[in-house]
């Protein structure tokens, strides 16, 4: 399959959060992450259709969901989801110990301390989660699923995305 | 001596970390597309892809020169080619090539037949007008800002628009002399 180099990736994410977030949308934060979310929607509806094209319908919401952890995260991350745990009640945790999206980030934006993330590199790490969480809902919606998804890196460089199915 | 510079980028292509091209393009255009609906005008998607690309030219040029090992250009022409086989293909895993230069060495046109940003991409009739590709003319010209040319850049066919290739028009307005630090033989 055709690949690009990493920070062709990594330059497009960069520019959607500053672009919404410091032009686009400057004074109205919640307005520039749904835009984030509503662009990695679009990207996770159309990767979760082509992925499936040749698959069987999912019997459950278990299904989709491992679908989500292992092939649809590997197609995107080369790994798959670390850790999956449910609730059984409609709440699914998906962790990826080592989540590529933000590890590199917070590498990189922490020139000098590392240790004490300030108050600017978590509001913009924060902005770039809703890209990904939206790749997901997206994905979960064309599989007929809808949710809701958040993330949570208080554990860096682990990323956990909480789905919560709607009934 | 400084280092030749290379005449191809597909050794670091083939050595840097590389992702699914799928999502990259995919992410593109969904951007596009948000761009589109969020700014109404065309004209301000144009620009605003320009402005991205300019942003992302700037930051790339430095991981461009520690990777690719070039250091110093003697020409617009050996910049222009650099560009072309090496930029393109170490970024985006394609090569362009290099034509139609003015007598002075000054204006040149990049031609990419193969380009992953339009992969899927068909533009219905209500985006005339929009250089979906915008952002790579930005990104050159961000590139070279940083390099201290000054460009400009122009769209000159556009496979979006039923032309049989992508061709990027760069014209070098300003070429500011650098001081250097150091010395060639050092």
């Amino acid at each position: 399959a055709r690949e690009v180099s990493e920070s062709c990736m990594d330059s497009l994410l960069t520019e959607i959060v500053s672009s919404y977030t410091n032009v686009l949308y400057a004074s109205k934060p919640e307005l520039a992450a749904r835009r984030i979310e509503a662009i990695g929607y679009q990207v996770g509806h159309q990767l979760s259709e082509r992925y499936t094209m040749e698959r069987p319908r999912f019997s459950d919401h278990l299904e989709a969901i491992k679908f989500i952890c292992k092939d649809f995260w590997s197609e995107l991350f080369k790994k798959q989801i670390d850790n999956l745990k449910t609730n059984h009640r409609g709440t699914f945790v998906l962790q990826d110990d080592k989540f590529a999206w933000v590890s590199r980030m917070s590498s990189t934006d922490n020139s000098t301390s590392t240790q004490e993330p300030g108050n600017k590199t978590s509001e913009a790490s924060s902005m770039h989660l809703y890209f990904p969480c939206g790749i997901i809902r997206g994905a979960l919606s064309n599989l007929g699923i809808s949710c809701a998804v958040s993330a949570d890196i208080s554990n860096l460089p682990a990323c956990s995305f909480v789905i919560r199915i709607k009934v | 001596m400084a280092p030749a510079v290379p005449r191809s980028g597909d050794a670091i292509f083939a050595n840097v970390e590389r992702v699914n091209a799928e999502l990259f393009t995919l992410t593109y255009g969904a951007i596009v597309r948000q761009l589109l609906t969020d700014l109404e005008e065309v004209e301000e998607v144009n620009k605003q892809l320009d402005q991205m690309g300019y942003n992302i030219g700037i930051r790339l040029i430095d991981e461009f020169l520690a990777k690719s090992n070039v250091t110093r250009c003697v020409d617009f022409r050996e910049t222009a080619e650099v560009i072309a086989k090496v930029g393109f293909k170490m970024f985006l895993g394609v090569t362009a090539s290099v034509t139609n230069w003015d007598n002075e060495g000054t204006c040149c046109s990049l031609i990419l037949e193969d380009n992953p940003l339009v992969d899927f991409v068909e533009l219905p009739d209500t985006c005339q007008g929009l250089y979906y590709c915008n952002i790579l003319s930005g990104v050159v010209r961000g590139a070279l800002e940083m390099v201290s040319m000054k460009t400009e850049i122009t769209w000159i066919r556009d496979m979006l628009r039923g032309d049989d290739a992508f061709e990027l028009q760069v014209k070098l307005l300003k070429q500011v002399p650098e001081e250097y630090p150091y010395k060639d033989d050092e």
